[in-house]
């Protein structure tokens, strides 16, 4: 903790706005109230989550060094933050940027915070917040401090809350956009923050505004709710999405509205989360994103129920009064570049990281940050770059990278050079080596694979082998989660990767997922799908592999994602197949660790996550696809499709099994009959399945809808089947649950 | 009486106890090593609780120009192999509070950090190929609210640098935005 922790708040007295001080005081005294044990773990950590501090991998107390699980002896062992957390473990503080936009004072306090109570890093997330890690649970109070006198709050940043309110850096200078949609998103994200209407979720809201429909700017249709910019005679308004989201199963946005007029903005945001507040799922957080509740309720009854809800709202004059939000304009006169510098690596930068604003003479500038990292000292230089040649008009971006707006175009040589001497002069921006990826293992709880260390691995190796330069790959998008839980994204990548492990002869081995087909434009456009894992090793080789098949086989004019659908997922596979081979640990035991990690790989340093997801391994992802699938039998009957329903049914509980037997490494043959079997004779006639208090039953579920899959059921009997499937998936959890806890043998 | 002196317009509290203390010990001339082999090396630190402390983890930045390098992430400190201001060195950053006084902390980091220094300097990644300078060091104090970068905090804590790091000439660092720091020379 910092020895001045005790000062910042008399420090700085009357430049924080008197809200945003009380609250933080009241945080300061929950922290001593939980010091003090008046405050229960939980309803701390869930107080400390909408603070925007998080938990951070290690932070149960135990870690694998590499030879052996060690217990990490914090000076407070009997000390916790929240279930299984302790209070002196470092943890991340997550600082919302509202659409990214950030000026050179806050980044000069950003540079402050990093160094004095981070690691000198700061990290851009694929949502425009930052993120700083290692940070003392009892330091934040000071953090948000600091924060806030500069105008920034880390409130809700994190928990069941509106998350960060994204939106298009390009916002205002796009050649391509409606109009400029900065100004609306700002006003929501002060509308929303702390509105009493969303303090009730049971699962985060995250929302995005897209000039555009076509740009990827803002991934509008990946978002919960989501706003594109439509101008309809003359009059500025919203086509509006709902019910997006990525996470273990993605759903696509769905079309709300095809033009909202901009004054219903608010109130419609309103309704709408007064109605998941109420409606949405508050139990099983695996289904209680908006985009089940929608999909759940159907998009009609949806609308109908929100459209209800707006027309009961009392008029409230922050939707029609707009918020203050300073026009930008530039700071220096437009001028055009006469001569091209000389600089090695110029005219690359400028190829790639310059994008001609639609006002002459104006261009916006990236700044690629590797990894979405920099130190405070380039955030200072940035800055001074910023108070310079721009008047201080800096976002953030979804691809975790940093853009200066407004430059006027002769200024380029000169902010080429003041890069370079910032070490960030990397060209490559919004191409193949602009990589993006979670944190992963390296801070995650519930990272399975090095997400980040894969990412730094294909960066360098792509840019050594001058992939940006060829024209047919240059502008295809890796993107990288550590886990199934997709906060790298992977879904809407070109080139999508998530973390899994898998085992071969009593050895764990990184690998990750190989996501084909997904579509990074028209604001996410569609979805990929995962073809097969391949060891993290061999990653790289799979990059070169399909890039390398593309380049040589695509026809005139394909793109990456038509060359795909052409030769099919199973040719895919084909493709990959050999490098999804992993050697016996005896001749290659570097598959067994991960990148930029020389530890045995193993899975238990994992922990339970904070918000994206619950306990993970390969198993538990196995049980969530069967819930899913249970859900998907839901649906379908709700539907009245009670053939599917039912068979949706069977196979979640089938599936359930192989799960089990899978995890127990029992092999069994293909076909569902060898699947009972087998699960009969190791954990039926074994009683291990058995719950302690309802016996057998569960499995007698399981059993009974084997006997009858192939008999056609009425409504009322794939209803029961259907709560029969849960039971007996939970059932699974538990048994799994069980058996963890004991030596692996059944 | 910290207080009042704090309402006295961002003026330091320089005269209390020194914590936080950063010590860089620079590399001699420029090594042909990977900053990554510092990652191996650490996790086998942690493994053998090589440096005293709680070790934790190992963050890699390698990838940041001029950045943290490796850093062995500690409870009560960081050691790392920091290319910062792009000057390679071994740098210790003290984190959680020290029970000594001012000079007693100070003599604690610097014994420390050149403790590990020797360390890193005989591991077989490094070998032979990473000497750490004895004639030169950056001391920083990482808080600006008690430690501005002024020449008053200089003032208030000179006594201290110079009594600890006798034979040194001392060089504060000019931008007042940075943290406090000082450059020592052997003179």
């Amino acid at each position: 903790m910092k020895q001045s922790n005790p000062y910042w708040k008399e420090r700085l007295a009357g430049q924080i706005p008197a809200g945003l001080a009380s609250e933080i005081d009241i945080f300061e005294n929950e922290i001593t109230l939980r010091l003090n044990g008046k405050i229960d773990e939980k309803v701390f950590a869930e107080t400390r989550l909408r603070r925007g501090a998080y938990g951070q991998r290690y932070d149960n107390g135990q870690r694998h060094d590499g030879i052996t699980t060690r217990k990490l002896s914090y000076g407070r062992p009997e000390l916790t933050k929240g279930p299984n957390t302790l209070w002196d473990a470092p943890g991340m503080q997550r600082i919302k940027i509202p659409f990214g936009g950030l000026n050179a004072e806050q980044l000069e306090v950003l540079a402050e915070l990093a160094e004095e109570y981070s690691d000198g890093i700061a990290h851009i997330t694929t949502r425009q917040d930052v993120q700083l890690h290692f940070v003392h649970i009892e330091d934040t109070p000071s953090v948000m401090r600091r924060l806030a006198a500069v105008g920034i709050t880390t409130r809700e940043a994190c928990g069941n809350t509106v998350r960060n309110v994204t939106s298009c850096p390009l916002g205002g200078v796009c050649r391509d956009e409606a109009f400029d949609v900065t100004p609306y998103a700002h006003d929501c994200a002060a509308f929303l923050l702390g509105h009493p209407d969303t303090q009730d979720f049971g699962r985060k809201f995250k929302i995005a505004f897209s000039g555009c429909e076509t740009n990827p700017c803002a991934l509008v249709r990946i978002h919960d709710l989501g706003y594109v910019a439509q101008v309809r005679d003359g009059r500025r308004g919203f086509k509006v999405y709902v019910g997006g989201g990525l996470g273990t199963v993605p759903y696509q946005a769905k079309l709300f509205d095809r033009f909202v007029p901009v004054e219903e903005l608010l109130p419609l945001a309103q309704a709408m989360a007064r109605v998941f507040a109420r409606l949405g799922e508050k139990k099983n957080r695996n289904t209680a994103r908006l985009k089940f509740l929608v999909v759940k309720l159907g998009l009609d009854e949806f609308k109908r129920l929100v459209l209800e809800e707006r027309a009961t709202l009392p008029h409230d004059p922050r939707w029609t009064t707009p918020a203050i939000l300073a026009e930008e304009a530039p700071l220096r006169p437009a001028t055009l570049l006469q001569i091209e510098s000389a600089a090695p690596g110029f005219a690359a930068w400028k190829a790639d990281n310059v994008y001609q604003q639609r006002q002459a003479g104006y261009v916006t500038v990236t700044v690629a940050l590797p990894l979405g990292d920099l130190t405070a000292d380039q955030l200072r230089g940035l800055a001074d770059l910023a108070r310079t040649y721009v008047k201080e008009t800096i976002r953030t971006t979804v691809e975790q990278n940093i853009v200066l707006r407004w430059v006027s175009e002769g200024d380029l040589p000169a902010i080429y050079a003041a890069l370079s001497a910032l070490g960030l002069n990397a060209a490559g921006a919004g191409t193949i080596v602009d990589i993006t990826a979670c944190p992963g293992t390296d801070t995650c709880k519930l990272g399975i694979s090095s997400s980040r260390g894969l990412a730094g691995e294909l960066r360098e190796r792509l840019a050594e082998n001058g992939a940006a330069a060829d024209e047919a790959i240059r502008h295809l998008r890796i993107k990288i989660s550590g886990c199934f839980n997709s906060c790298g994204q992977h879904h809407i990548a070109d080139l999508g990767f998530y973390g899994v492990s898998r085992n071969k002869g009593g050895f764990a081995a990184p690998h990750f997922q190989v996501v084909l087909g997904g579509q990074w434009t028209e604001n996410a456009g569609s979805y990929g799908l995962a073809i097969g894992a391949v060891p993290s090793k061999r990653i790289p080789a799979t990059v070169s592999r399909i890039t390398g098949r593309y380049v040589q086989e695509r026809q005139e004019g394909e793109s990456f994602q038509a060359y795909i659908r052409r030769i099919g997922k199973a040719e895919c596979k084909l493709m990959i197949q050999d490098l999804a081979e992993i050697p016996p640990h005896a001749t290659g035991a570097s598959y067994y660790s991960d990148w930029h990690d020389p530890r045995v790989y193993t899975l238990g340093d994992m922990g339970v996550g904070e918000c994206a997801g619950e306990v993970v391994s390969a198993i538990d992802f196995q049980l969530t696809a069967c819930e899913r699938e249970a859900f998907e039998a839901q649906l379908a009957l709700e539907k009245k499709d009670v053939a599917q329903a039912a068979k949706l049914a069977y196979e979640a509980m089938l599936h359930g099994a192989a799960a089990l037997l899978t995890w127990r490494k029992l092999g069994y043959g293909n076909t569902p009959d060898a699947i009972v079997e087998r699960f009969r004779e190791h954990f039926f006639d074994t009683q291990v399945f058995f719950d302690p208090f309802a016996g057998g039953k569960f499995a007698q579920y399981f059993f009974r809808a084997h006997e009858r899959r192939a008999e056609a059921r009425g409504e009322e009997s794939a209803h029961r089947l259907i709560e029969e499937t849960q039971l007996f998936i939970e059932a699974c959890h538990s048994c799994y649950a069980r058996l963890s806890a004991q030596p692996a043998k059944v | 009486m910290l207080r009042a002196a704090l309402r006295a317009a961002g003026k330091g509290l320089g005269y209390i106890d020194m914590q936080h203390i950063h010590i860089k010990l620079f590399a001699e001339d420029a090594p042909a090593i990977a900053l990554t082999d510092a990652i191996a090396v650490f996790h086998r630190w942690i493994q053998t609780s090589a440096v005293p402390g709680l070790l934790i983890d190992v963050a890699d930045y390698s990838h940041v120009v001029h950045g943290p390098g490796v850093v062995l992430i500690g409870h009560e400190a960081y050691y790392s192999l920091d290319v910062g201001k792009n000057r390679l060195g071994l740098l210790y950053q003290r984190k959680a509070k020290a029970t000594g006084g001012s000079a007693a902390n100070l003599h604690e980091a610097l014994k420390t950090a050149r403790t590990a220094a020797a360390l890193l300097e005989h591991e077989p990644e490094f070998s032979g190929r990473l000497r750490f300078r004895q004639d030169q060091l950056g001391v920083v104090l990482n808080d600006r609210l008690l430690y501005p970068n002024t020449a008053e905090t200089f003032q208030a804590v000179e006594p201290i640098l110079r009594d600890v790091l006798a034979g040194h000439t001392l060089l504060q660092s000019g931008d007042p935005r940075e943290r406090f720091e000082v450059l020592a020379t052997r003179a």
